[in-house]
């Protein structure tokens, strides 16, 4: 059961972060490649009607987090405080700026917002990815499990770090050029003409930087976290996650290459999934470990709840994602294509 | 009450009334724009279907703040009330996890395509889109009444090794007695606001004379969709409510009916102020024996009052939790007698000339806005000490790790932040009033 809803909870985080991915990484590009307002509204056209339920795998994220392991969820949740609240912050920003800006057609209005949506989009692919360092780094638990994390101490990894140091900044730097490229490549599937041949110029120097970020990353892993290792050693089928990461990271840019834009964006989510799973594969059984003290890690073990709620949650789980997916793909195949910038006044 | 405590409450309380305040319309909303899309299909009538469109960009604008203002809802149950969520997220966690999975896939799947895609679905397509988005927000506002019934009258749990509640029946859990009538209620309250607000656009196109046809139709559909749902939060649903605390949560009546002492014959308070110094109701105007009667049937039957509890267990701000359930109830009444005003008006053809009455209806929307706040309000205060009825008190809920210093910062935060949202919010919805449901999406309009 344990390594079930672990695997089922990070199942859940990864499609977000690839599906909420390319929403966000369009608001990265939103005010570099789009110059016209027919150009930003094409863009945010091809994210609108997806976006609110890209979102919606956060939300069913949290509450399966919730309910399959309420220790870490209320570990992390109360000790990754003041970041969390920030990305609230950011997403409610952001998320009005797409839903606001058509509503008024005053150039100063869509300006606002515009950046907004931009600005929000930026600084929420660095949380992210910074997110996911402060898991891999481990943070300051006590012996019941809590703790607390300022924003930054000294900006060096430490037993009593903040949520930000030189480790957790590198990969909120992977995280935003890694949703940089996942984002571009998507806005060149979607549109045509000169905003597609800009976003594909943008993944193709994002992806330098996708690759440079990773790799010193890949380093500083190694170097804080070495145990991450361990169970590739034991589990060698493990090393699946870090070559399909690999194999997407290539492909992402020979196809880009190619001008294959759907391949490319394949690519760049596949990277993302194989990342993600890697990292999940290493940590297990830890899902929050200890900086300091080994013994107090939150594992898979520790916080899980009983037995009869995780067998009948299993039941409606595997229904619910059932719908969801059909929902999903109703939904994207009534919008595929090209996206069509509806006169103004409709649409967003 | 510490400091961080008073700041973990007036954080979650700060953000849920706001948060709740576009849920309450757009499920409402909802329900009357289908009706209006049924309507429009079925009498191939195209008014009826720009009235759904146009009450459904109204709609959107609501959507897009519930959305943003429901994410950090869910993400307080473990930022600020972490020992709760400890102790409570084996059970309550699967009926949150559900609304994720089960109702915010489906609206927000299909509010895109039902804003967005009429063209692309045809006429069926999209009153089946609209449909979905009925049903999605409705689902959710069950799986939230059934979080807050359990924590309210918590069933179907044991009590696991570490001292965490654990489920025990699935079913236990989403058929709690308790839902029944606080989700009929809370729904029934949801319809009352979109109704009046229904009506209140209608009757300022009415009395400014302008979009005389669509004022009509708004003013009819929310003084008749109004009388109904009014009727129905006082009967059955508010009247079961009451009788489901004085089973359950009997500490929680007194303090509600501002009872501070055990009567036979027990009076119901109209008029009263509760004085925590003194203990009493200073001039009360009450209906004799009338308490005893709605609560036990019977007119000499004996209420308990708050000297028959300890007074650990009495909720921690009586004041309030009397003040609220008052302005419930008295708004309450007052919705029935303008609806039933109006439907008076309506059957005798002069509802659309009763100027009096558009000016009632024009000006009495924000009221249903107060009620479910404050019916809201008596339920949470009602519950208190206790966080989860009588196994957490809200003092051993919060997060430890939070201190008060962190938590007020957050908290102004969201003020700021939800001040300006909320203004741009009241100018873009009185915009696309004042642009009226005739050019609704149909050319484009420039400011």
């Amino acid at each position: 059961m344990e390594i079930l809803w672990f695997s089922i909870v990070a199942f859940m985080i990864t499609i977000y972060v690839i599906l909420d991915g390319f929403d966000i990484g369009a608001g990265i590009i939103h005010l570099f490649i789009a110059k016209t307002d027919t150009e930003r509204r094409a863009i945010l056209n091809a994210i609108g009607p997806v976006w609110d339920g890209n979102e919606v795998w956060l939300v069913a994220a949290a509450g399966t987090l919730y309910f399959a392991f309420p220790l870490l969820y209320a570990s992390s949740f109360s000790g990754f405080y003041l970041p969390l609240m920030i990305v609230l912050w950011l997403l409610i920003m952001r998320a009005l700026g797409i839903e606001f800006r058509h509503q008024l057609h005053h150039p100063l209005w869509k300006s606002f917002w515009d950046t907004v949506f931009s600005a929000g989009s930026i600084l929420l692919s660095v949380f992210l990815g910074a997110a996911l360092g402060n898991v891999i780094r481990g943070v300051p638990l006590q012996e019941d499990g809590y703790f607390f994390a300022p924003l930054w101490t000294s900006f060096t990894v430490q037993p009593e770090a903040g949520i930000l140091d030189w480790f957790t900044v590198i990969m909120g730097l992977v995280g935003l050029f890694a949703l940089t490229v996942h984002g571009s490549n998507f806005i060149a599937v979607k549109t045509g003409g000169n905003l597609q041949k800009r976003a594909r110029a943008t993944a193709r120097v994002a992806w330098w930087g996708m690759l440079l970020t990773s790799i010193a990353a890949l380093f500083s892993v190694n170097a804080i976290r070495p145990q991450i290792w361990s169970n590739y050693t034991t589990h060698p089928w493990g090393w699946i996650f870090p070559l399909l990461g690999i194999s997407g990271l290539a492909g992402s840019f020979l196809f880009a290459a190619k001008g294959r834009d759907t391949l490319a964006f394949a690519g760049s989510a596949l990277f993302i999934a194989g990342m993600l799973g890697a990292t999940a594969f290493g940590l297990y059984p830890n899902v929050l470990p200890s900086s300091a003290d080994p013994v107090r890690s939150l594992t898979v073990y520790n916080t899980i709840t009983g037995e009869y709620g995780l067998s009948v949650g299993l039941i409606w789980w595997t229904i619910g994602i059932l719908m969801a997916s059909g929902y999903f793909i109703f939904l994207f195949r009534s919008f595929r294509g090209k996206v069509v910038v509806p006169a103004e006044g409709e649409g967003y | 009450m510490d400091d961080a405590l008073l700041i973990h409450r007036l954080h979650f309380g700060f953000t849920a009334a706001f948060h709740y305040i576009f849920p309450q319309l757009t499920m409402g909303l909802a329900l009357l724009i289908v009706i209006f899309k049924a309507l429009a299909i079925k009498r191939r009538d195209e008014f009826f279907n720009r009235s759904a469109k146009f009450w459904a960009k109204i709609f959107a604008v609501n959507f897009a703040m519930g959305v943003v203002t429901g994410i950090p809802m869910e993400f307080q149950f473990g930022t600020n009330w972490a020992r709760f969520s400890t102790f409570a997220g084996g059970v309550i966690g699967q009926t949150l996890a559900m609304e994720g999975t089960f109702a915010f896939f489906l609206e927000s799947s299909f509010l895109g395509l039902f804003i967005f895609g009429e063209k692309k679905l045809g006429q069926a397509g999209h009153f089946f889109a609209g449909l979905m988005v009925f049903l999605g927000s409705w689902l959710s506002a069950y799986f939230i009444v059934a979080t807050n019934a359990w924590m309210q009258h918590p069933v179907a749990y044991t009590m696991g090794a570490g001292g965490n509640v654990h489920l025990t029946s699935f079913w236990g859990l989403l058929l709690n007695p308790w839902i029944l009538w606080q989700y009929t209620h809370t729904m029934a309250g949801s319809v009352v606001t979109a109704s009046f607000v229904m009506a209140a656009v209608g009757a300022y196109y009415l009395l400014a004379k302008r979009n005389t046809e669509a004022g009509m139709l708004y003013t009819r559909t929310g003084v008749l969709a109004g009388l109904v749902s009014s009727v129905l939060i006082a009967f059955p649903t508010g009247d079961m409510n009451v009788k489901n605390v004085v089973q359950h949560q009997p500490a929680t009546l007194a303090a509600m009916e501002g009872l501070f002492k055990t009567e036979e014959g027990a009076p119901l308070v109209i008029i009263g102020q509760p004085d925590m110094e003194r203990l009493r109701l200073d001039n009360p105007i009450h209906i004799p024996k009338m308490l005893s009667f709605l609560t036990y049937n019977r007119w000499n039957a004996e209420v308990r009052g708050l000297d028959a509890f300890p007074r650990e267990d009495w909720p921690d701000n009586i004041p309030l939790l009397y003040y609220s359930y008052h302005i419930m109830v008295g708004l309450g009444t007052m919705f029935i007698a303008v609806t039933l005003a109006g439907t008076f008006l309506l059957w005798r053809k002069k509802l659309f000339g009763a100027r009096p009455l558009l000016w009632v209806l024009m000006l009495a929307f924000p009221f249903p806005f107060i009620a479910n706040t404050a019916g809201w309000m008596t339920a949470e205060l009602g519950r208190q000490p206790w966080l989860v009825y009588n196994l957490l008190r809200t003092a051993d809920g919060t997060s430890t790790m939070v201190s008060a210093g962190n938590g007020l910062f957050t908290l102004l935060g969201f003020l700021g932040i939800y001040f300006l949202i909320g203004v741009l919010f009241l100018f873009l919805v009185i915009r696309l009033i004042n642009r009226g449901p005739d050019d609704a999406g149909t050319s484009p309009v420039h400011a």
